[in-house]
């Protein structure tokens, strides 16, 4: 039975109208709920949500009950999560934020990523750090209520007046009498909703700002089949995909025979762009897809990483001017200007893409990694013209994540070849598919220009910046929304200029390139401040002020500027910053703020052989209300090792109109001898609901090694990855 | 063929074709899914298994290659009570995030400890050479010393039983 509830929250006041309904027989007992949003426009909210600082709301699907919070009958809660988890600590997190709110011990709440069948799907998928953000409220407040309710039902059970019952960890507890929540809610017929009730203050916290130990932790260090490529249906068959090298060339003709008398019972299964070997075992559809001869027709532009630089570049494309406060420099002024590059940049997750299916008699099941649950249940159903409904998508824990599994269309593959065989099929990518298919970060290209005032500090900055897609194109942000913007809100992240420059511009150039580029953990930030904060720390050099004190000069006496400068300050001072060379090292200082955090770095780097070595890393990181700091900090190291990554190794590039380099070791990464041997991690909280947390500490890494090299070498480095040549 | 050896203390026999890489024949023919697939060319070292207690990358090994050898996977470490020393480093260190790579760390850690009982940081960067794209690197560094830490508490413990 099913109750609704459409009052509105009362406390603390709420932009959403949330409304719940509770629903029992589930074989376990249950609260169901759902959360709904309210903006007119969602795309456009979401498009400028993710440009800016605001935090696009937890974006529920539409009015179908939605399983979030279940009490089973042990008197264990079992979490439906609509957020994955991808290492990012989101699980963790929600079951602090509910387990503070209800009254739970935290070691018996189990947090599980929610099927599509179970109702609880975001729209938005996972990813732009927003999980824990965009859930701290409606979450409380789920809890909140369903406390309430098992209170009501407690005391009718105990025959106790409601107002002298309160919950101590999963009980209701009464003078000299306590029963369980499980008993409490047990044989329940008739439900009866209570106003969304007053939220915890706080200071009764237990678990919400507290070093929590990981809800996974045990399942990750004993190999527990946790992943979607550890996945299995009974009398699944394995499948590998042929597909082209060459940017734009499909399949021309193709002779299986010889692959088909291979081990293993190969089938074949060939669509226009890919053909699927199918065999009993992986590594028989491996061998028998070597022997498969195939030509693949000559696209009109054998591509060539000269090409792709002059077709990306400042001046060419889409122009959008997304920054203008003040005047433009007149003609002749005299201005000094740098230029940057970055290059095309992999994901890298280390579990490949895939995805097990199973369809048969009309339905679908689609076991996978991935950050768009509910997208992947549209494409599958489109794909099998199915209703959605027939489709039930089940997320596992993802291997990475980092934008890589917003595209994730092998659901859609598999689909196709189990549909066809009758059978459940695994199909997953190899490495070199992996690098070749990649939806990459796409290279850029930045030409800044500025001038010094009277007073030494900047009159005027210009960032120009190229870019290939970021959110333009993905199926998260539809083509439309270039039309709705204007410009590509996923390269513009970090894009404008934060300091309070009194002429100041930034100016988009926006291409699509002829490979797939999308999202890779913090959008354009990293590529963005790269260049803005090398320049603005040469300006400095310029004006010979100090770098701290040039950036501090420059920002705003507002509530942003402010925190701006509290990270700055609070970094140059837990890393006792010294703007001198010492020998061959030297720090080197960089800032930004994504998503409404700022973040501040120091590096301190020394040169030893012609190698780049960044010795330690301080940052100050102000995400408002931490709710779990261990965590925080462990993605900000995170972030600072595949910043350093980013920045001193990794690129991509095209030859002969292929991606290359196509596996590990030859795509260049951070080992462990390459990570600094300290990371100091200190955390504000300029604000107090949780911000975003996962990719804002991606942006400051890059500028602060190559402000640290400057120092020593007296050279600006100003392409990525920075090499010594 | 039919292939007999050890498998995390117990004898094991498989009929597979002995060419395929070992991580295969664990992950889907035995079905123990800790050891995990990276790159296939050992390269990352997500496939990390211990042959006769060293170390080794298993898909680039092939299955007939463990005839009478004894293989440990990631499920094979700990006892039945308690994890091993390095399991509960990482745990004590909250190394994991997404959790991919870990095993195989595990796995090469547990290894350089038998052979080095007490790295130091440079001896560290030298023999863990597997790829983490989170960037566990710098809590996976301080919980190898801690599970050295441990190692050695554990052996004099043990030794000081022994005196009694
Ligand atoms: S899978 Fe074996 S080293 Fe990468
Ligand atoms: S924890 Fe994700 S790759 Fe290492």
């Amino acid at each position: 039975m099913t109750k609704e509830n459409k009052e509105t929250s009362n406390q603390p006041k709420s932009k959403s109208r949330r409304r719940f309904i509770v629903q029992s027989g589930l074989g376990t007992l249950g609260i169901l709920a759902i959360g709904t949003i309210v903006f007119r426009n969602p795309l456009r909210r979401m498009s400028y949500g993710v440009a800016e600082t605001l935090i696009p709301p937890y974006a529920g699907k539409g009015n179908k009950a939605n399983l979030w919070l279940e009490i089973t009958k042990e008197n264990n809660l079992v979490i439906h999560s609509s957020k994955v988890e991808m290492g990012q600590g989101t699980f963790t997190g929600i079951a602090q934020i509910v387990a503070d709110e209800l009254d739970f011990d935290i070691t018996k709440i189990k947090v599980i990523a929610a099927s599509t069948d179970s109702g609880v799907t975001d729209l938005l998928g996972t990813g732009g750090s927003f999980s824990i953000a965009s859930l701290f409220t409606p979450l409380r407040e789920m809890a909140a209520t369903m406390r309430e309710l098992i209170k009501q039902e407690a005391a009718k059970k105990l025959n106790i007046d409601i107002t002298k019952l309160y919950t101590s960890n999963g009980t209701i507890v009464a003078d000299d009498q306590s029963i369980t929540f499980a008993e409490a809610l047990n044989d329940v017929k008739e439900w009866k909703l209570p106003k969304t009730p007053v939220l915890r203050p706080t200071k009764d916290y237990k678990y919400i700002g507290k070093p929590i130990q990981r809800v996974d932790i045990n399942e990750k260090v004993t190999g527990a089949p946790i992943f979607g490529i550890d996945a299995e249906i009974e009398d699944m068959l394995y499948a590998t995909v042929l597909r082209p090298e060459i940017i734009g060339s499909t399949i021309e003709s193709v002779n299986t025979s010889a692959a088909e008398n291979m081990p293993g019972n190969i089938r074949i299964v060939k669509r226009k762009n890919w053909l699927g070997v199918i065999a009993d075992s992986f590594a028989e559809a491996l061998a028998a897809k070597n022997e498969i001869e195939i030509n693949w027709t000559t696209p009109d532009k054998i591509w060539t990483e000269d090409d792709l630089r002059e077709y990306l570049q400042v001046g060419n494309g889409n122009k959008m001017i997304t920054q203008k406060v003040g005047s433009q420099l007149k003609e002749n002024e005299e201005e000094f200007s740098l230029e940057f590059t970055s290059p095309i940049g992999a994901h890298a997750q280390i579990e490949p893409n895939g995805a097990v299916a199973d369809v048969k008699d009309g339905k679908a099941t689609i076991i996978i990694s991935t950050q768009v649950v509910f997208i992947t249940q549209r494409q599958v159903a489109k794909a099998l013209n199915i209703s959605s409904k027939n489709v039930n998508v089940i997320p596992t824990f993802l291997g990475g994540g980092f934008g890589r599994r917003l595209n994730t269309n092998h659901a859609v593959i598999a689909a196709k070849m189990s549909e066809e065989l009758g059978r459940p099929v695994k199909y997953f990518f190899t490495r070199k598919e992996e690098f070749q298919n990649d939806t990459f970060r796409p290279p850029t290209h930045h030409i800044i220009k500025g001038k010094l005032g009277e007073n030494n500090l900047l009159e005027y900055m210009e960032h120009h910046y190229a870019s290939g897609d970021v959110a333009v194109n993905s199926a998260l942000m539809p083509g439309i929304t270039n039309t709705l913007m204007g410009t590509d809100v996923g390269a513009m992240r970090g894009g404008n200029i934060m300091y309070n420059i009194p002429n100041r511009r930034a100016v988009q150039w926006h291409r699509t390139l002829p490979f797939a580029t999308s999202w890779w953990r913090s959008l354009g930030l990293l590529a963005n401040t790269f260049a803005l904060e090398s320049f603005i720390d040469e300006m400095s050099i310029k004006a010979g002020i100090h770098p701290g004190q040039f950036r501090l000069n420059m920002l705003e006496d507002d509530s942003k500027g402010n925190r701006i400068k509290n990270v700055i300050k609070e970094v140059l001072k837990i890393s006792n910053f010294n703007d001198k060379t010492n020998g061959n090292s030297a720090m080197g200082l960089a800032a930004s703020i994504d998503t409404g955090s700022p973040c501040a770095h120091v590096a301190e780097v020394s040169i030893k052989e012609n190698r780049i070595k960044v010795d330690k890393v301080f940052c100050v990181l102000d995400c408002g209300l931490a709710v779990n700091p261990d965590q925080v900090k462990a993605q900000c190291e995170g972030s600072i090792n595949m910043g350093i990554s980013a920045s001193l190794f990794e690129k991509m590039t095209i030859k002969n109109g292929a991606i290359f380099p196509e596996n590990f070791g030859a795509y260049q990464m951070a080992l462990m001898k390459d990570s600094p041997k300290v990371i100091e991690v200190k955390l504000l909280q300029g604000v107090d609901d949780p911000l975003p947390v996962g990719e804002p500490p991606l942006g400051p890494i890059g500028a602060a090694i190559g402000n640290a090299i400057r120092r020593i070498t007296g050279k600006r480095l100003t392409d990525l990855p920075m090499k010594l040549s | 063929m039919k292939i007999s050896f050890k498998l995390n203390g117990n004898d094991k026999t498989i009929d597979i074709d002995g060419s395929t890489p070992l991580l295969w024949a664990i992950r889907d023919k035995i079905g123990l899914k800790g050891t995990k697939f990276g790159c296939g060319i050992a390269q990352c070292g997500a496939c990390t298994i211990h042959i006769d207690g060293v170390a080794v990358r298993s898909c680039i090994y092939p299955t007939e290659m463990i005839e009478g050898k004894s293989v440990t996977t990631i499920e094979g470490i700990s006892g039945e009570e308690n994890l091993h020393p390095v399991q509960q480093a990482w745990v004590e260190e909250v190394v994991p995030q997404c959790g991919y790579c870990q095993s195989g760390f595990i796995m090469a850690t547990a290894a350089l400890l038998k052979e080095n009982p007490n790295p130091t940081d440079d001896e560290i960067d030298e023999s863990i050479r597997n790829i983490c794209r989170c960037g566990t690197y710098t809590r996976m560094r301080k919980a190898i010393h801690r599970a050295a830490e441990i190692n050695l508490k554990q052996a004099e413990d043990i030794e000081n039983d022994q005196r009694k």
